[in-house]
């Protein structure tokens, strides 16, 4: 009942295309990574290396486990064979054995179980933490192209994945070694007996080849249709305001309810597809009994064999089949493991771009100078950003960055702190080429506030305190009463102890921006390089933001992207970008006077007042 | 209402995915819900019982005919004097019986499997509907208290925790406790000493592995909510890269990884135990059990008094019973999940929408347009009056302003129109007819509300423009997206009006959004529009252009804007300034700078606080 309307088409245009710097390649979802790749592997198991002790006890357990597993039956047999021939001293003993093997196999396999899980947690718990302290070093220019979403998927799903392999491999050794005991047994038991019984297993292999491909796309179908119809859920639950305010309710139900059909046909599907496959392995598992007893039980009455024999010949045949299919889903989650390393290896092959020299100084006591040198950086070297940057920024003094969106404004703060390295040309901070010093001091001297305040889930003093741990519960007040934060921050129900919750959302944009001024305040740096917020702010928390600006400043070098005229008239020294070069350079009045394009921007800003703008510039020149 | 947990807590509630303890209490209740949903389909219940009735039928016709088949031969063995094709006349027919009875367990297992499933989905896609119907007709006052991941979960995981229950939970008992009740009864029936000792695990097992169950699934919520925190603390780091390398914080970000992720492995640990234990339960009773039974059952033989395929038979019974008793850790593992998953679900489903049309609501019959405020008081909840006292009216043709500090009710105003909140106090009319007794549908089309934050569905933009109206034609797309100054955007891309946004398209900037959210607000043609605040993120020059275009092209007879930057409404016919839920100042804009107060003291802050910024040199160019 889709009403047949051109806007209701699903159409999938693919986003533009982009040529980034450094990304992950290889297709997110699915198992298309089939090949064996033995590079890999060795990467893999040097991560099992530092457990060495832990892996091989594991798989001592294992083989116990299974072996003792195996001799079960066999015991069994031979008690039966015992009492038939009523040798009873034959029978306990046999029974004593039975004993000793249980307590053997209940040990071991509790063994096994214990040191395979807590192994395969362990390893995780490595390539996690390395994955994670290599995303600490990677250069910004890899984060800023790939999401944040596709990183985690690294970190969570991929590693997750390596985990299901580990949990289970140990199992699959010991299911192996099952399988092999087993056909072992059997044919050493009675060899012709045993080859004939194992005659079942190559239909098994041929029929579930034959419905591998059928299940595996019905399975995609079903994974697919159900994540279409929870994204379609999400989709209305965050939209839910627009959904009610332009009465789509009626309509998305239906749409829904088609998904939901789609998702319940497919779902369905893909349970015959699995189930299908149980009367195959049942029908084989009878043929394989019906041999046993024809040929088995001729040979009994023949006296070829013993019944003991038969007994732990049909015992045998009931545990063949689950070690077989246990190992063909071993399999897939073993392809599945195969594309998740692949991932995982790839991102910590992404360079380290950023980091300390082998001799790298420390910066301490220089004078807090900041120095571009014929600067010429691009986040694609061959599209520069900045052309043959020179600034010097003296100690203590204020120089506000001005200009047009995509002047380069933010790309050169980001090197001032060496966020990147510059293609040509030097930057110094404190007389030091920003690439000769470590990257630790460099953070110690030099503070930042961002455009968008980033806060981290916590209470509101940790925020402020971020990384200057010795600052003291006094130090963060302290702070939070200069940047006129204090005020509300006591009137939260748990004042410094108030959780935020994710990236602050509890509070307005303005609060946020306070406290990451206290936070920069709290770390006193001699250097302070600020982006100031364009949001609209309510005008409280506006003028707090002025007065905070002021005590920040004090004392400090600092470099300030403004866009508030206030913030500009505070500022020593005004530079002018345009296109990724300095255009101007002075003071208010030196640049006003010199009707560039300092001079347009403030009028451009006056000019938006519309017909008041004769007022505005009258006030604003008379709160001068 | 029910969910004043989820209301008060700061934390993000999307990062805990399930409520963390398995309330034993509500277990019967919830329990006996689901399976009162599997029953509305009794006909495939039943259906799916009787397979599953005679698939363990099936099961335990196995071992009496092992047990025939063994005492058989060695009856013929000892007596050796029955002719040749006597004995394979009986071996073959057991032969025979043994494949007839895998067949028949295998084709009975399949479809009791695949009806579970059927079922289960069946149940699924209803509750599916319902969920989703639940979500779009509750009011906004239940969506600002839940948080939306939250009811992702519950429409997702918490469903699928419902749906699985009745396959591993009613199913599976409804069989286990039936195969257990036949064994038994075939048991004693055939010899009650035996049947004792070989039925002793059952009991055992049972607890054990029932008490595992529960318990693994409240340490997997555990698990969960460790997991939850880590990938929060993984994810923060990884947005919040530019303060975390700002601040040379890599080692103070490892140790909170390092804290995050050593209490996941540690919780894991435990898990393993837990798991460990009980499996081992099964396997000791189990081992002991049939080892009791070896032991009697073999000295019967020796002594002559049973026959060794009765030892074999009951052997076999023991190793049949054996994989459906651990599934009791399945069921009860299951319930502990339909037991939270469930009343979550069910929660939700319970509430009765507080807005919804009254019994003898009518049609709101649109005359020449008049909204009046009429003593309007409001409060969300319990809480303090939000809006108290307000009264205006905005006539045909003419536009009402609101401005005030955060929080002081403007929004609130906004919702109540279009009845996405009812009044506390006092009444909202349009041209005479009060919003409460007129259908939610014809009053929502009436009035348009262009919210603040811009909402954009994963689509084109051409589905989006006409989202409340998707047989809209083509012209009238056009028309509302040059109103809102977007169009000439639109057309500079390659697919024009198909081009999709959102995740998987194009990026749009924020003052993009929002002119493609002023154009879905004009699409429909509404009565009353409402801008609550939604050219923040629009230039002054753009945004007077969208005004400009609104005056000339709609039959819109009444506006009404909310806004911080006071140029967007100081042309407006009257302005109403609001603080704590009350009118303090109102008039024309003149009157209110001639008035003095908060008006033109606000006025004078925003006119010193312009910014200088790109978009005033170039206009609706604000491109990223």
């Amino acid at each position: 009942m889709t009403p047949d309307a051109p806007h209701l088409s699903a159409q999938q245009p693919k986003p533009r295309a982009r040529a980034p710097r450094a990304t992950l390649g290889v297709a997110e979802d699915d198992v298309a990574f089939a090949s064996f790749d033995a590079k890999v592997v060795r990467r893999f198991l040097a991560f099992l290396k530092p457990h060495g002790p832990a892996f091989i006890w594991a798989q001592v357990a294992v083989l116990t486990a299974a072996m003792t597993q195996l001799a079960i039956p066999a015991m069994i047999g031979k008690a039966v064979n015992a009492a038939v021939a009523r040798q009873e001293t034959m029978l306990d003993l046999a029974l004593l054995a039975f004993v000793g093997l249980v307590v053997v196999y209940l040990v071991t396999s509790f063994l096994e179980q214990w040191l395979s899980a807590r192994l395969a947690q362990r390893v995780i718990f490595d390539i996690r933490r390395k994955l994670f302290a290599h995303c600490q070093d990677i250069s910004l220019s890899f984060t800023d192209k790939t999401h944040v979403g596709r990183i985690m998927s690294r970190l969570q799903g991929d590693v997750n994945t390596l985990q299901d392999l580990l949990e289970t491999s140990t199992g699959a050794v010991g299911d192996l070694v099952m399988l092999i005991g087993i056909s072992v047994v059997l044919v050493s038991m009675d060899w012709k007996l045993g080859l004939l019984t194992l005659t079942v297993l190559p239909p098994m292999l041929a029929v579930r080849a034959v419905w591998l491909p059928y299940s595996k796309k019905s399975f995609l179908a079903a994974r697919d249709a159900s994540s279409t119809a929870n994204s379609a859920l999400a989709e209305n639950i965050n939209g839910v305001r627009t959904v009610q305010e332009n009465r789509r309710e009626a309509i998305n139900f239906e749409l829904y309810t088609e998904k939901a059909h789609d998702n319940f046909r497919a779902q369905v599907g893909a349970a015959w597809m699995t189930q299908i496959m149980t009367p195959m392995v049942d029908i084989l598992t009878g043929f394989a009994m019906a041999i046993v007893i024809i040929v088995g039980g001729g040979a009994v009455l023949d006296g070829r064999l013993e019944v003991g024999v038969m007994v732990a010949f049909i015992f045998y045949l009931q545990r063949f089949f689950e070690p077989v299919r246990m190992l063909l889903m071993q399999y897939t989650v073993m392809q599945r493991a195969m594309a998740a390393a692949h991932r995982i290896f790839e991102m910590l092959d992404v360079p380290v771009a950023i980091q300390d020299v082998p001799n790298a100084v420390a910066l301490r006591g220089e004078p807090p100078t900041v120095e571009f040198r014929h600067v010429t950086f691009g986040y694609d070297p061959k599209r520069p950003v900045l052309h043959d940057i020179c600034l010097k920024v003296e100690p203590r003094e204020v120089v506000a960055l001005v200009g047009p969106t995509g002047s380069g404004k933010t790309s050169i703060i980001s090197l001032a702190h060496r966020f990147y390295d510059t293609d040509q040309g030097q930057v110094l901070v404190g007389g030091h080429n920003v690439r000769d010093v470590t990257l630790d001091s460099l953070g110690r001297m030099i503070a930042m506030v961002l455009q968008e305040p980033f806060l981290f889930t916590g209470t509101i003093e940790e925020n402020i305190r971020y990384n200057t741990l010795k600052a003291t519960t006094e130090d963060i007040v302290a702070a939070a009463k200069a940047v006129c934060a204090h005020d509300f921050i006591i009137q939260l129900p748990d004042g410094y102890q108030t959780r935020l919750g994710q990236r602050g959302r509890n509070l307005s944009m303005g609060q946020r921006q306070l406290l990451s001024f206290a936070r920069a305040l709290v770390a006193d740096p001699q250097i302070l390089i600020l982006d100031e917020a364009t949001a609209n702010i309510d005008s409280f928390t506006e003028s707090a933001i002025q007065k905070a600006l002021k005590v920040l400043f004090a004392g400090r070098t600092c470099i300030v992207i403004a866009h508030r005229l206030a913030t500009i008239r505070d500022a020593d020294r005004i530079v002018v970008m345009k296109q990724g070069r300095i255009v101007e350079d002075g003071s208010h009045d030196t640049l006003l006077r010199l009707g560039g394009l300092y001079f347009q921007l403030c009028a451009s800003a006056h000019a938006s007042f519309d017909d008041s703008a004769q007022d505005v510039s009258a006030q604003a020149s008379s709160a001068t | 209402m029910p969910l004043s947990k989820v209301e008060s807590g700061p934390a993000d509630s999307s990062t805990t995915p399930q409520t963390l303890r398995v309330d034993i209490n509500q277990m019967p209740r919830v329990l006996l819900r689901i399976t009162r949903l599997a029953l509305r389909h009794r006909g495939r219940m039943a259906l799916a019982i009787a397979c599953s009735v005679g698939s363990a039928a099936a099961s335990l016709a196995l071992p009496r005919l092992f047990g025939t088949a063994v005492d058989e031969a060695q009856f013929l063995l000892r007596g050796g004097n029955s002719p040749q094709a006597t004995v394979n006349a009986a071996l073959w027919t057991t032969a025979f019986l043994a494949i007839t009875a895998t067949f028949i367990r295998g084709i009975l297992t399949m479809y009791a499997g695949y009806l579970g499933e059927y079922v289960s989905q069946q149940v699924a896609y209803d509750l599916r509907l319902r969920f989703f119907r639940q979500m779009q007709n509750l009011s906004f006052g239940f969506h600002d208290r839940v948080h939306s991941g939250d009811l992702i979960t519950r429409g997702m995981l918490d469903l699928e925790g419902t749906r699985v229950f009745i396959q591993n939970g009613v199913l599976q008992t409804v069989s286990l406790l039936l195969l257990l009740g036949f064994a038994g009864v075939m048991m004693v029936s055939t010899d009650p000493q035996m049947a004792v000792i070989g039925l002793l695990f059952v009991p055992i097992a049972g607890l054990a592995l029932a008490r595992m169950g529960f318990l693994l699934r409240v340490a997997w919520l555990r698990i969960q909510e460790l997991m939850a925190n880590l990938t929060l603390t993984m994810e923060e780091n990884l947005q919040g890269v530019r303060v975390v390398r700002a601040f040379a914080a890599k080692k103070f970000e490892m140790s909170k990884f390092d804290k995050a992720s050593i209490d996941t492995l540690n919780q894991a640990y435990k898990r393993i135990i837990l798991r460990g234990r009980g499996l081992s339960a099964m396997t000791l009773s189990f081992y002991a059990s049939m080892g009791a039974l070896l032991w009697y059952g073999g000295h019967q033989v020796a002594v002559g008094a049973m026959t060794a395929g009765r030892v074999m038979e009951f052997l076999t019974y023991m190793s049949l019973m054996q994989t459906p008793i651990r599934q009791v850790a399945m069921i009860f593992n299951s319930a502990a999940r339909a037991t939270s998953a469930g009343s979550r679900l069910f929660e939700i489903l319970d509430l009765q929408p507080e807005i919804a049309d009254r019994p003898q609501a009518t049609q709101l019959v649109a005359g020449a347009g008049i909204l009046r405020f009429d003593k309007v008081g409001f409060a969300y909840g319990d809480a303090a009056m939000a809006l108290s006292d307000v009264s205006f009216e905005v006539r045909p043709g003419q536009t009402l302003g609101i401005v005030g500090p955060a929080g002081s009710g403007k929004s609130t105003i906004a919702s109540l129109v279009p009845r996405f909140y009812d009044v506390t106090e006092g009444s909202i009319t349009i041209d005479g007819q009060d919003v409460r007794n007129v259908t939610l549908a014809s009053l929502r089309e009436y009035v348009s509300l262009v919210p603040q934050e811009a909402f954009l569905f994963d689509n084109s933009i051409g589905h989006n423009v006409a989202y409340s109206d998707p047989w809209m034609p083509d012209e009238r797309i056009i028309e509302s997206a040059v109103t809102a100054q977007i169009h000439d955007h639109i057309s500079t891309l390659a697919q024009t009006y198909e081009t999709r946004v959102g995740e998987r398209g194009l990026a749009l900037s924020g003052g993009q959004r929002q002119r493609l959210t002023i154009a879905r607000g004009v699409a429909p043609e509404p009565g009353v529009i409402i801008f609550d605040d939604s050219a923040a993120a629009i230039d002054s020059v753009t945004e007077r252009r969208v005004r400009d275009a609104l005056a000339g092209a709609t039959r819109t007879k009444a506006t009404i804007i909310i806004a911080h930057r006071l140029s967007s409404l100081m042309h407006a016919d009257e302005i109403i300034v609001l603080e704590a839920g009350r009118i303090v100042e109102r008039g024309t804009h003149e009157q209110l700078i001639t008035f003095g107060k908060t008006y033109a003291a606000t006025f004078r802050m925003q006119s010193q606080a312009a910014t200088l910024d790109a978009h005033q040199l170039a206009p609706g160019d604000d491109t990223v």
